[in-house]
């Protein structure tokens, strides 16, 4: 188990270096140089030098990597050229709100999905399946800049119940700022509803062909009891997985969503720098993010064989 | 979308995870009856894929032939700005945009960059994920490792972060979007099809052409590449679908398509001000792209049915 840990690890770690290697080389992809992307069309050739060696981007690549890895392990991505802020700052400042936007979509997806496979697979091959199946599809084809703009609409020009846009944080009371973040979650999680919902109704509808819950409803229990305490948990483990997963195209959602309704979030914080030129903050988000996720995916690896006993075993053998 | 691209291979998650994955949102598609009730929801379904093959035909050929139809230019315009649908004049039967741009034409002629990038992408992403795969796959080793590696930092970068990354620092134009777009689709494919080579590669018949003294290349390219057409082509559709909406995404937020030239998440973007009072400049678009990448998951799924071996074994 140790021996699997560590192996893990090691592959996540291997996984990191690259990624920031990818970030570093990202720069040098620039027409011309980094420098002369954020200064602009305008800049003298003395300015994007000076620029270039500001940001020690006028060395050789290894070096450069070699002092960006010294500096993001000490929590360092560097400073922003345009608004001198460094880009940890503008990290720490915005990840509250993309955080919570992440935590309740998947929350509300999961909830949602969950309720919807076990009637679906329940009922399996009836009209009630093929009507959250069908459901399921057409959700799937719903991107979040689709979905957005839409339930805008619908949400809160025709309904006025939420705000158009804006952001209210928690420190002005829980109740805004859940309205502030319905329209947005919801734009998000219908693509996630759909892909967890799929998954999980395959694995139930198998699971419930198995032999132990067969001897379990012949033991005189309750369908619904077999469902949710026989059936459910060693249908959802490759829901784990995918939740690790679709954390990926989530941040993205987040991105579309926080752009759309004005969100203070990472995402805009992205957005903008790319509308300002800072290659420097893009950069920095993008790694931090890839990062996190990495570490995540990894995570969720790992709880396998906490949740599962039967994958424990295997990886003691 | 079970189209979405980091989905089939997580960032780190295990080969066997993945394929797990693509078996199981592909049998969600497939009727698991606990009573034999088949032959009702096969005729549903059945519907439902004619629908999507339909609509896949007449978006194509729509768009091959945008030139030739008798539409107005999509960057002139035509009548007053935000004019709504279904007034009787055939250039602004879907209304009209901000600038008083025929909101048919603008469809049609976004719908062929749409697709094209889409198709491209698409395409040049599966054809070196699949070159990368089945090196990986048939190798092992060394080789096989550094291939999975590269995959593995790639599918950690989030798909719509690397884009946006990828955009800040090359001008977004359409040559760039396909290449961007095309580095997301690699892994996927690669995954794909290293998993497929290893296990042609136990066969029988690969043994016999090794033996008789066939080359590397000659057992690669003859003899396992054409058996891995078929699972890997089905793919492409919902592969082309997430591409579809990674482009609008982009177009979307402003880095995707420049302007002039529509595409469908651009004009979104260009409604969503005005949603208000003219929601039919969100609506319009919005239908075309959720009908677009509706028909090509489902095209994907009845074709995956059809030719992916993983799932019937």
């Amino acid at each position: 188990m140790v021996l699997t840990v560590l192996q893990r690890l090691g592959r996540s770690v291997l996984v990191v270096l690259l990624v920031a290697l990818g970030s570093v080389l990202l720069l040098s992809l620039a027409p011309g140089s980094a420098a002369s992307v954020i200064l602009g069309e305008n800049a003298t050739p003395e300015m994007i030098d000076e620029l270039n060696k500001e940001l020690g981007l006028d060395r050789p690549i290894w070096s450069q990597y070699l002092h960006w890895l010294a500096d993001a392990v000490t929590g360092d991505f560097g400073t922003s050229p345009i608004t001198h802020q460094p880009v940890t700052d503008a990290i720490i400042e915005r990840l509250p709100v993309t955080i919570e936007l992440a935590v309740l979509a998947l929350a509300f997806s999961l909830f949602v999905a969950v309720i919807l496979a076990i009637i679906s697979a329940s009922l399996a091959g009836t009209w009630v399946d093929r009507a959250i199946t069908g459901l399921s599809s057409v959700f799937l084809s719903v991107p979040a800049f689709v979905a957005g703009p839409v339930l805008v609409y619908y949400g809160a020009v025709q309904l006025g119940w939420f705000p158009v846009t804006g952001w209210n944080r928690i420190s002005e009371g829980l109740g805004p700022n859940l309205q502030s973040a319905i329209l947005p979650v919801l734009a998000i999680s219908l693509t996630e509803i759909a892909s967890f919902h799929r998954l999980l109704r395959t694995d139930l509808v198998a699971t419930l062909r198995e032999d132990f819950v067969g001897a379990a409803r012949a033991k005189g229990m309750g369908r619904g009891y077999v469902m949710l305490r026989h059936a459910l948990r060693p249908s959802s483990f490759s829901l784990i997985t995918l939740v690790g997963i679709n954390l990926g195209r989530l941040i993205g959602g987040t991105v579309i969503v926080e752009a759309l309704f004005t969100l203070p979030g990472l995402g805009q914080l992205v957005v903008s720098s790319i509308n300002s030129r800072d290659v420097i903050t893009v950069q920095g988000v993008v790694v931090f993010v890839a990062i996190v996720y990495v570490v995540v995916n990894m995570l969720v690896d790992l709880s396998y064989g906490w949740l599962d006993p039967r994958t424990r075993k295997v990886a003691r053998a | 979308m079970s189209a979405d691209l980091s989905k089939p291979a997580a960032a780190g998650g295990g080969a066997a995870v993945a394929e797990k994955q693509a078996v199981t949102t592909a049998a969600g598609g497939e009727v698991t009856s606990a009573e034999p009730r088949v032959p009702t929801v096969r005729k549903q379904r059945s519907v439902l894929v004619y629908f999507a093959y339909t609509w896949l035909v007449l978006i194509i050929v729509l768009a091959a032939i945008a030139s030739l139809l008798p539409l107005a230019k999509y960057s002139i315009p035509v009548d007053a700005p935000r004019i709504g649908p279904f007034g009787g004049d055939f250039d602004t039967v879907l209304g009209t945009d901000n600038q008083g741009r025929s909101i048919l034409s603008r469809i049609v002629f976004g719908a062929r960059v749409s697709l094209l990038v889409g198709a491209v992408a698409s395409l040049a992403g599966a054809l070196v994920g699949t070159a990368l795969g089945m090196i990986a796959g048939y190798f092992l080793g060394r080789i096989d490792a550094l291939i999975r590696l590269l995959t593995d930092a790639l599918l950690a970068f989030p798909p719509l972060l690397l884009l946006l990354a990828l955009s800040s620092i090359l001008t977004p134009s359409v040559k760039t979007l396909i290449i961007g777009l095309a580095l997301l689709v690699v892994p996927t494919f690669t995954r794909l099809a290293r998993a497929n080579t290893i296990s042609w590669s136990s066969r029988d018949f690969i043994m016999a052409a090794r033996n008789m003294g066939a080359r590397r290349r000659r057992i690669l390219l003859r003899e396992i590449l054409p058996n891995l057409l078929p699972g890997l082509g089905a793919y492409l559709p919902i592969v082309m679908a997430a591409m579809i909406v990674a482009e609008g995404s982009l177009s979307f937020l402003g880095m995707g398509i420049p302007p002039p030239t529509p595409s469908w998440g651009g004009m979104i973007a260009d409604g969503k001000d005005a949603v208000a009072d003219h929601p039919h400049m969100v609506m319009v678009p919005a239908v075309f792209i959720f009908l677009t990448v509706f028909a090509l998951n489902q095209a994907g799924d009845h074709l995956r049915h059809r030719f992916d071996r993983t799932l019937h074994d």
